[in-house]
């Protein structure tokens, strides 16, 4: 029971991590691989309120969504969608973006670096123990688990059940046909981007309250979102909260029953596992 | 080390090794053991990464050799993002003492698990960023007693002259270990080509040969281009990390037991 419950927490975390880098790659078809330093900033911006200004991260995180959503976007137009306007297949996009976000990463850790050197950022933030059927979890992680459900929840309602949302998950499947279908593919594609920035700023902040951050931890998220993103199938929230999860309960039952120094392998034997025995994701149906 | 120095002679080496870490570490919890003031169970992790491993390899035969019980062992990967396995687990085992060769990320982890599971040792050691001035801010009053890697005497006048001006320049405190090395280090050099000018062999020549008065006190280096002078472990008392044990350095302090995470 508790295992599975600090796994679950663990995987919330993930899902926190995952769930920008999905939306971006699902709909936008951008694999962002500067999304790890968006989180760090993210989380930076919840250090400083915090430490400046006594500014609780889940109410810093109201003031880093919109921001994170307009640089995403500008990124997006600015940068990416030159991109995709000369790309003639799918292959040739992804194989663009990840060189064009693999060089803003490095620009963002500089711009980091320049700004706020390369210390540790490090805050307490509701680090007190809370006991819950009787075992002890860490308040800071459970409010940011509940954070994360709560964001996977709207967000998956809004997927599901709203006509932009109902673009989106069309332009997931197909780009081209969903255009015939009248959706402006360019404009949903940016939004979609945007969100996707927005929701990995807002977890950054909200890992920042257990998780100590530097100007260069962003690539280690990068790929564990990478791997998550995989393994739920690319543009499916379901599927990314499924693996998250997955992966946390996984990692620390590995972690608690054997041995904390093979979380890592554990986590890549389940991600080669489905690789090779669902390629298309977690719930993602077969190629034909 | 008189490998490393056969093969890069121009390679001097200030901030000490690794032995003398792990070795020092063992010898305050002994000394605390025949003080009566602790058991002999230790529960020692380590980051899977070269550092963690290279001072848990070290320090494993010396807590054996000393008559230790090493009752939890483990290693984690670098990054893990949930270190709370390691502490439910190190805290099942009952030790004495909480030793972690760490890096900074997990030291911070470490040290809010411990917290919020309430792991009651009368030595809790974490290694690299304990000195930080971070970890003093992050964790307050609740840093009180924890042991880490390096040290410095901040009661010495050069020093606390150093740090005032260190944070007037920088805006930000040094820490109380490396930052002082690194600054010495340079005053190092900069005597060295004051004495005998910008020509890179004379220079090295009079690194080996000079004694040198830096803001850590005076620094000679051995056959080996090895400053046999330097801080091992440190603890924070009163909101300063003091050291507690080092190499022919003058100034240490006592050291206190783990009271709790209050």
């Amino acid at each position: 029971m508790d295992i599975l419950f600090t796994g679950l927490l663990l995987g919330g975390a993930y899902a926190l991590i995952a769930m920008g880098l999905n939306l971006q790659y699902g709909v936008a078809r951008i694999m962002n691989l500067a999304n790890g330093e968006l989180l760090v900033a993210g989380g930076f911006a919840a250090f400083f309120l915090w430490t400046s200004g006594a500014l609780s991260p889940f109410l810093t995180v109201f003031l880093v969504a919109p921001v994170a959503f307009a640089t995403s976007w500008a990124i997006y137009r600015v940068m990416l969608l030159p991109l995709v306007r000369r790309a003639r297949s799918r292959g040739q996009l992804e194989t663009d973006a990840i060189l064009a976000t693999f060089g803003m990463s490095f620009v963002g850790v500089g711009l980091m670096l320049a700004a706020f050197g390369g210390d540790y950022f490090s805050y307490s933030y509701l680090a007190r123990p809370v006991t819950i059927l009787g075992d002890t979890f860490a308040l800071n992680r459970v409010a940011s688990f509940l954070s994360a459900v709560a964001l996977c929840g709207v967000l998956y309602l809004w997927l599901n059940h709203s006509r932009a949302g109902l673009s989106i998950r069309a332009i997931a499947v197909d780009p081209d046909s969903a255009r015939l279908v009248g959706i402006d593919v360019p404009r949903m594609a940016a939004i979609a981007f945007a969100l996707g920035g927005a929701v990995t700023a807002v977890g950054g902040a909200l890992i920042s309250t257990y998780l100590t951050l530097d100007a260069s931890t962003g690539v280690m998220f990068t790929l564990k979102a990478l791997i998550i993103v995989i393994m739920g199938g690319v543009g499916d929230v379901r599927g990314t909260i499924v693996a998250a999860l997955l992966l946390g309960v996984i990692e620390t039952l590995v972690a608690s029953l054997i041995d904390p120094g093979l979380t890592l392998a554990a986590a890549y034997a389940l991600f080669i596992g489905i690789l090779l025995f669902r390629p298309q994701g977690l719930f993602g149906k077969a190629p034909t | 080390m008189a490998d490393l120095s056969s093969k890069f002679p121009n390679m001097f080496f200030t901030l000490g090794n690794t032995t003398a870490l792990a070795e020092d570490v063992v010898g305050i919890l002994s000394q605390m053991r025949e003080d009566g003031q602790m058991g002999d169970k230790i529960a020692m992790v380590n980051v899977a990464d070269a550092f963690g491993i290279e001072l848990a390899t070290a320090a494993r035969p010396l807590f054996e050799a000393a008559g230790f019980d090493i009752v939890y062992d483990s290693s984690y990967p670098l990054g893990t993002q949930d270190l709370s396995p390691v502490i439910k687990a190190a805290k099942a085992a009952e030790p004495d003492a909480f030793v972690a060769w760490s890096y900074p990320p997990d030291t911070f982890g470490l040290t809010e698990q411990a917290m919020i599971e309430d792991l009651q040792v009368k030595a809790f050691y974490t290694a690299v960023a304990t000195p930080f001035p971070a970890y003093g801010e992050r964790f307050g009053p609740a840093a009180e007693g924890v042991l880490g890697a390096g040290g410095v005497n901040p009661d010495s006048e050069a020093f606390q002259e150093y740090a005032k001006a260190h944070e007037e320049l920088t805006g930000a405190k040094p820490d109380f270990w490396a930052s002082a090395t690194t600054y010495a280090s340079l005053e190092i050099l900069e005597q060295a080509i004051a004495a005998v000018g910008l020509d890179r062999e004379a220079v090295s020549q009079h690194l080996k040969e000079a004694t040198f008065d830096t803001v850590l006190g005076p620094i000679s280096f051995d056959e080996n281009n090895f400053n046999n002078a330097f801080w091992t472990v440190g603890q924070w008392q009163d909101g300063v990390f003091h050291g507690v044990a080092s190499r022919n350095r003058d100034g240490k302090a006592e050291v206190r037991l783990k009271d709790g995470w209050k």
